[in-house]
């Protein structure tokens, strides 16, 4: 539609100034609405139309002329000379330069600065101002820090009902994660409502477990499989194994059966070192040490009970409450038992009479822990009633070691993995023990309370540094200790090694002196029985009297002899004894 | 001048010292005991660097003024003693 306005002014009167004037106001155009247009249209019902309530800014965009610039060196060949002297004739320069020096004050400042710089000279050839003084002496790090240790974390049981947390186990890669099986180990506590779960928890995150493991009856061990780190194995309270895949979920991947497993708790497993990864051993109160393959889980591989009197009959059988295993011995393995004896045993013996090859005696109570010290494989902790105990495999009659009676129960320990003479106790008061022997004997060199509640189990990490405690009412802490115990410090090997050595000596003195007096009691006592049916003949004559004394005499000397022989034969004895014990002992 | 020559065979005499450059306000070498090419370097670098330190004395606390310039290196040890109108630098070989 076209609108158009018509305006026409004649031509004489171009130019003319423009002559203004009001006029009312005129409605040019006029156009109406058309309803018939709003069908091109349709209705938006609802709108949306943004609103903004700010400030209205604008925004500008400046850019200078780039300015270019290059770097370059400056070759100064020849100084500034002053612009009537040409630089390459020889002459010219000489002759400015002679001008110079006949110059007042040159001569002057020369002569001062002459003086000035050979002082500094002089100063240079007396004595080197820079030399190394102590350059060979290392600086020796003296790392004079108390040892502390503190807790990072706390991982409580999400359950009401709280069970013990009775064994961890750190994740062999990282360890990121720490798996802890909690059960309730006083007989017939566990009521229905109690949760038979144990929990991986991640370190970084107390509040919730990263996974739960539901098993059939509450675990009271786990260990993770050092070659796989999904792999886990736990024994429970029922006497079965089980072992889990994490990648598969919280169920079991299979269980052993009830018939061939044990019939008490499983109070430790241990993975064994084979070329497939998949065989571990139990051992639980009922006497009985089991070998499993976790691709067969129906019945274990090999059966050993401890029996002492090697008759293998159950009936006599030492309950086993922990057991020892050391990668780097294959063939040995040690069992804890609960009547305090440690049961020496060689996996290889054709038969099971010979598989126990010794018994270390010394404890009062259950052996809770047991560990070979990763330093020193001959020597071997162990940790029950109120001592902790150093054995050395040699001596059998005492340990060489051992601390002071505490006042309360000790319920876990392990050794150090990073310092030969650093190992952890926890007691049944919720103190954890650092004990470092090389540094004080008597007295923990740290004694930490963790809780109000027993402990009742502990592990430490690989690198020594965390450990991590489990407690009577499920809660796993996680302590950090300070870098002074977790380094390993000069000279501590050959220190330890010397300790070890020199108790070891005074505990075979001791026992050969046991034995030689036993020997000697023993002699005494045939004596006094001959004395005996002598002293019937009393008083006689003089005669008779010194005939008596005669006989006495020669009897003395006779008995002497005896023993003289005696003892040789038992010397020769205990040497051939040792010499069995080292073939047994490879 | 006799007494400059003096001066300056007591310094060359002195132990160690491999060379004297006697540079003035404008870069020039007025007297030296080295070969040429080398005194054009040495009076060039220095020249410079002695006025940057100069200047940055200076600038920490205007009163101040420098005084002595010591630049040791592995080889030896160059030191620049400066004045208003000249500089006098020695390099010498510091004995163990």
């Amino acid at each position: 539609m076209e609108i158009v306005y018509v305006y026409t002014k004649k031509r004489s009167e171009f130019g003319r100034q423009c002559n203004f004037s009001d006029r009312p106001a005129e409605l040019h155009v006029d156009i109406l609405p058309d309803p018939s247009l709003a069908a091109n249209f349709i209705d938006k019902d609802p709108c949306d139309v943004s609103i903004q309530c700010t400030q209205e800014m604008s925004e500008h965009e400046v850019n200078t002329e780039s300015f270019e610039y290059e770097t370059c060196g400056i070759n100064h060949v020849e100084g500034g000379w002053p612009k009537d002297v040409n630089p390459q004739e020889m002459e010219q320069t000489i002759r400015y330069r002679k001008k110079v020096e006949k110059d007042e004050n040159y001569v002057n400042t020369i002569m001062q600065l002459g003086s000035h710089m050979e002082h500094c000279i002089r100063q240079n050839n007396a004595i080197d101002i820079y030399q190394e003084y102590f350059e060979e002496e290392e600086v020796a790090e003296e790392m004079d820090e108390q040892p502390s240790a503190k807790t990072i974390n706390v991982f409580r049981d999400p359950n009401e009902i709280k069970r013990t947390a009775t064994s961890l186990s750190w994740h062999p890669d990282g360890n990121r994660k720490l798996a802890v099986a909690y059960s309730s180990l006083v007989f017939q506590k566990a009521t229905k409502d109690m949760s038979y779960d144990s929990y991986i928890w991640d370190i970084e995150n107390p509040n919730k477990p990263e996974m739960t493991l539901k098993p059939v009856s509450p675990l009271v061990c786990l260990e993770y499989n050092p070659k796989d780190s999904h792999i886990l194995v736990a024994g429970s309270y029922n006497g079965q194994i089980t072992y889990w895949d994490t990648r598969k979920g919280s169920q079991p991947v299979e269980t052993s059966t009830i018939e061939h497993s044990h019939r008490d708790p499983v109070y430790k497993v241990i993975w064994l070192q084979s070329k497939t990864g998949t065989d571990f051993f139990s051992a639980s109160t009922d006497g009985q040490v089991l070998w499993w393959d976790i691709r067969k889980m129906s019945e274990p591989t090999e059966r050993l009970v401890l029996d002492p009197s090697k008759k293998g009959s159950l009936d006599n059988a030492l309950g086993a409450i922990s057991l020892e295993f050391e990668t780097t011995m294959p063939t040995k393995f040690m069992v804890g038992t609960e009547q305090g004896l440690v049961v020496s045993c060689n996996r290889k013996a054709k038969t099971p009479a010979e598989k126990i090859v010794c018994t270390y005696s010394g404890h009062h109570g259950p052996i809770y822990a047991l560990q070979r010290n990763p330093f020193f494989p001959k020597n071997f902790l162990t940790v029950a009633d109120w001592t902790a105990r150093i054995w050395s495999e040699d001596i059998r009659e005492s340990s060489i070691m051992w601390t002071k009676y505490h006042m309360a129960y000790l319920s876990d320990g392990c050794w150090s993995p990073v310092r030969p003479s650093v190992f952890f106790t926890v007691k049944m008061d919720g103190t954890l023990d650092v004990w470092d022997f090389l540094f004080k004997q008597n007295d923990p060199t740290l004694s930490l309370k963790v809780c109000d509640e027993a402990l009742s189990s502990m592990r430490v990490q690989d690198n020594g540094r965390f450990l991590g405690c489990g407690s009577q009412l499920g809660t796993a802490t996680l302590l950090e200790i300070s870098s002074g115990l977790c380094t390993l410090q000069k000279n501590e090997k050959a220190l330890a090694t010397a300790m070890f050595e020199r108790e070891t000596k005074r505990e075979k003195i001791l026992e050969a002196r046991h034995r030689e007096m036993r020997l000697k009691e023993r002699s005494r006592s045939e004596q006094s029985k001959e004395d005996e049916t002598k002293e019937g003949e009393g008083e006689e004559s003089v005669e008779e009297l010194v005939a008596h004394a005669e006989r006495e005499f020669f009897e003395i000397v006779e008995a002497e002899m005896k023993k003289w022989v005696k003892d040789e034969k038992q010397k020769q004895d205990l040497e051939k004894e040792k010499g069995v014990c080292e073939e047994k002992e490879p | 001048m006799a007494k400059v020559e003096e001066t300056l065979k007591r310094i060359q005499s002195q132990k160690g010292v491999q060379g004297i450059i006697i540079v003035n306000a404008e870069g020039i070498p007025i007297k030296t005991t080295m070969d040429n090419s080398s005194t054009v370097q040495y009076a060039g670098l220095i020249h410079q660097l002695m006025m940057k330190a100069r200047s940055t004395v200076r600038d920490l606390d205007p009163q101040n003024d420098l005084t002595f310039l010591r630049v040791r290196s592995k080889k030896n040890e160059i030191m620049i003693a400066p004045d208003k109108d000249y500089f006098l630098i020695v390099i010498q070989n510091p004995t163990e």
